[in-house]
């Protein structure tokens, strides 16, 4: 019955460890494969690396095995990870117009030059869960290969580029800064558009979606846009070599981008330029539509402000991150028995006073 | 400027699965150091920092494990509390992180320590001259309590207007009939800038005045650094008529070690009792073993 002393933390976290292990490879005894996790879980492993800031399939799909399929989880232990690798190069900005697509749709026009591609999508499937999966040898007959990118990438026309040239939308920005980059320097307010999207790009999808969605039902400067193009596919990574200073390819990364066509509701009634379309903006890595769809949607409600919380760049990007979001929620499971001490000192402090004058108050009154 | 050839060289660590000393970069760590020297050059001013995320979770003690990695050396002992506690997980968790990625030894005696990581506690001896006490810090902004925007707080703090925490306080003398405040209490540092000491308590405040040590504080999540140098004048904020007191243990006694006059954890036992034992297990164990009075 006495008070035991607090003892065993590193036991007691070594068990915890152990249990989890367990649970990691299951009764068969083996974890996952991390190969076939990427290869068939993509998306939560796409979902993985864009919330963990890292381009790294092979990592993420790991992090997921580890994590027991939490994608919070994984992406931070892939943010992590991240931290310990050095910034040994920067890469050259990647014209999206090259990207070998897989996937590209407008919904702002029923035809566009290069048409709808609709790729892989779930968009028109009637979600039935399919109890096939669960019976060995369902698929055994289906001898299609798996999806593959085109030899030859189509030529796909900007949709956005169709009304630059009717005048309705403003080219782009050619002399754009040298961009900030937030995991080095943290973010100032008024953020910069880079600090914006970049700080988007990394959020976490629940979070995005809702602020997004928050802003279509009333809670917004725009009910609702016109998405442009939405388009997933891979894009040519270069850096600038070492020696020769000659762009070099090193890779290929998959994106999901999407363009939104908004109207400002603030126009001047005075106003003598002539009015245009606004482009909001949203590039995530893998294939994420709502994401990128909703990162578009911020990024012009923040651009334009007002007084909803969509619309606000402090409340949106400083609670939209994933990673910190989790981390300092969960963080109360931590013994908070020392600020809780002098809490309680408090209360009793005030209760003994209250008592007290309580009692003087009714002696008075005899 | 580095060429690409000169950075993988001195950073490429060799495959995954290997770490460097202190678990992050030389770079980073070099950045983290030059942000803190302003921190002590400013003294209570919050530096911001590119924060790293760690392999423990943000809110969890990123800021101070990213302190404490970045000035380690091999030359160096550790200690780590959570809640004055050597023995506490999360200080296990934390220790364990330090002594994986760098070797170095660690110890539960504050006065054999060079480096000592805390969460909410500074240890019952004072500081001496050459020791760092590293604080994790959940929120770095004083001002939060009245002020939700980074952007207005900043300027309050450049234009040294720290009247609506002294309207907070007044508020609370209204509400409470006293200055409830209990951890986190606001101090000002060298009369220049209002300070969140981390969720100390009251009782651990004055020890922040005109110390020997060197108290850092880093905040992972909110990407601030600052610090109270040596011999730096730090006043709690109070009114004539409220001044400031510390939580008291009246006619209490460790259950342990018998100590009075230090900070308690008030424990319920299984009967419904309550009994008290130091905050500080390391004070605890030093008096048990003897060495400390």
């Amino acid at each position: 019955m006495g008070y035991t002393a607090m003892q065993g933390g590193l036991s007691a976290i070594k068990a915890a460890e152990d249990l989890v292990r367990r649970r990691t490879l299951g009764r068969r005894r083996h974890a996952l494969d991390p190969s076939e996790v990427a290869e068939k879980m993509s998306l939560g492993v796409d979902r993985v690396m864009s919330e963990g800031g890292l381009y790294d399939p092979a990592a993420a799909a790991v992090a997921l095995v580890q994590a027991e399929g939490d994608l919070h989880e994984a992406s931070f232990i892939v943010r992590a990870y991240r931290s310990t690798l050095p910034r040994i190069a920067y890469s050259i900005p990647t014209d999206t117009g090259e990207m070998r697509v897989l996937r590209r749709i407008t919904p702002a026009f029923q035809f566009a030059p290069g048409g709808q591609l609709l790729g892989a999508t779930r968009d028109y499937t009637q979600r039935l869960l399919d109890w096939r999966i669960a019976e060995p040898g369902s698929f055994a007959e289906d001898q299609a290969e798996p999806d593959a990118c085109r030899a030859e990438p189509p030529v796909f026309t900007r949709i956005a580029d169709l009304l630059r040239a009717e005048g309705l939308l403003p080219a782009p920005n050619e002399s754009s800064p040298e961009p900030d980059d937030i995991t080095r320097s943290p973010i100032v307010f008024p953020a910069s558009r880079s600090a914006r999207l970049q700080t988007l790009a990394r959020a976490e999808t629940g979070s995005i979606t809702a602020f997004g969605y928050s802003s279509m039902r009333g809670y917004g400067t725009f009910a609702h846009g016109t998405v442009a193009e939405l388009r997933v596919g891979l894009i040519p990574f270069r850096i600038r070599h070492p020696y020769t200073g000659q762009p070099v390819k090193v890779g290929e990364v998959q994106v999901t981008e999407a363009e939104e066509f908004t109207i400002s509701p603030h126009r001047h009634p005075n106003a003598e330029d002539v009015e245009q379309f606004a482009l909001g903006y949203g590039l995530v890595f893998g294939q994420n539509e709502r994401k990128a769809i909703a990162m578009a949607m911020l990024d012009r409600q923040l651009a334009e402000g007002g007084g909803a919380m969509a619309s606000q760049e402090e409340f949106v990007l400083m609670h939209i991150d994933g990673i910190e979001a989790t981390g300092f929620v969960e963080h109360l499971k931590l013994p908070h028995y020392v600020e809780f001490q002098s809490i309680l000192q408090g209360m009793r402090r005030r209760r003994d006073r209250h008592a007290a004058t309580t009692t003087e108050r009714e002696a008075a009154l005899v | 400027m580095s060429s690409v050839a000169t950075l993988v060289a001195q950073n490429v660590t060799p495959g995954r699965g290997a770490y460097n000393f202190g678990f992050l970069d030389e770079t980073t760590k070099r950045e983290v150091r030059r942000a803190l020297l302003k921190a002590v050059a400013l003294p209570g001013h919050q530096i911001p920092f590119g924060s790293r995320e760690m392999p423990v979770a943000r809110g969890w003690g990123t800021g101070g494990i990213q302190v404490t990695l970045s000035i380690l050396g091999p030359d160096d002992t550790v200690k780590v509390i959570d809640q004055g506690a050597d023995e506490g997980v999360n200080a296990w968790n934390i220790r364990r992180l330090v002594t994986d990625t760098s070797g170095v030894p660690t110890t539960t005696d504050s006065r054999e320590a060079t480096i000592i990581q805390t969460r909410h506690r500074i240890p019952e001896t004072p500081l001496r001259d050459g020791q760092v006490l590293v604080f994790q810090v959940p929120m770095p902004e004083p001002l939060r309590m009245v002020e939700p925007s980074e952007r207005k707080t900043r300027a309050m703090h450049a234009q040294a207007d720290y009247s609506r925490a002294w309207v907070y306080l007044y508020e609370d003398v209204v509400r409470r009939g006293e200055i409830s405040h209990a951890t986190g209490y606001p101090v000002m540092v060298a009369g220049r800038y209002l300070l969140s000491p981390s969720p100390i308590p009251r009782w651990d405040v004055p020890k922040l005045n005109m110390a020997d040590g060197l108290y850092l504080f880093g905040a992972g999540r909110e990407k601030r650094v600052y610090a109270i140098p040596p011999h730096t004048e730090v006043v709690p904020i109070d009114f004539e008529d409220y001044p400031f007191y510390v939580e008291s243990f009246p006619d209490r006694k460790c259950q342990k070690c018998g100590a009075e006059a230090v900070y308690m954890n008030e424990v319920v036992l299984d009967d419904g009792r309550h009994a008290f034992t130091c905050s500080d297990s390391g004070y605890c164990d030093s008096r048990l073993t003897g060495g400390v009075e």
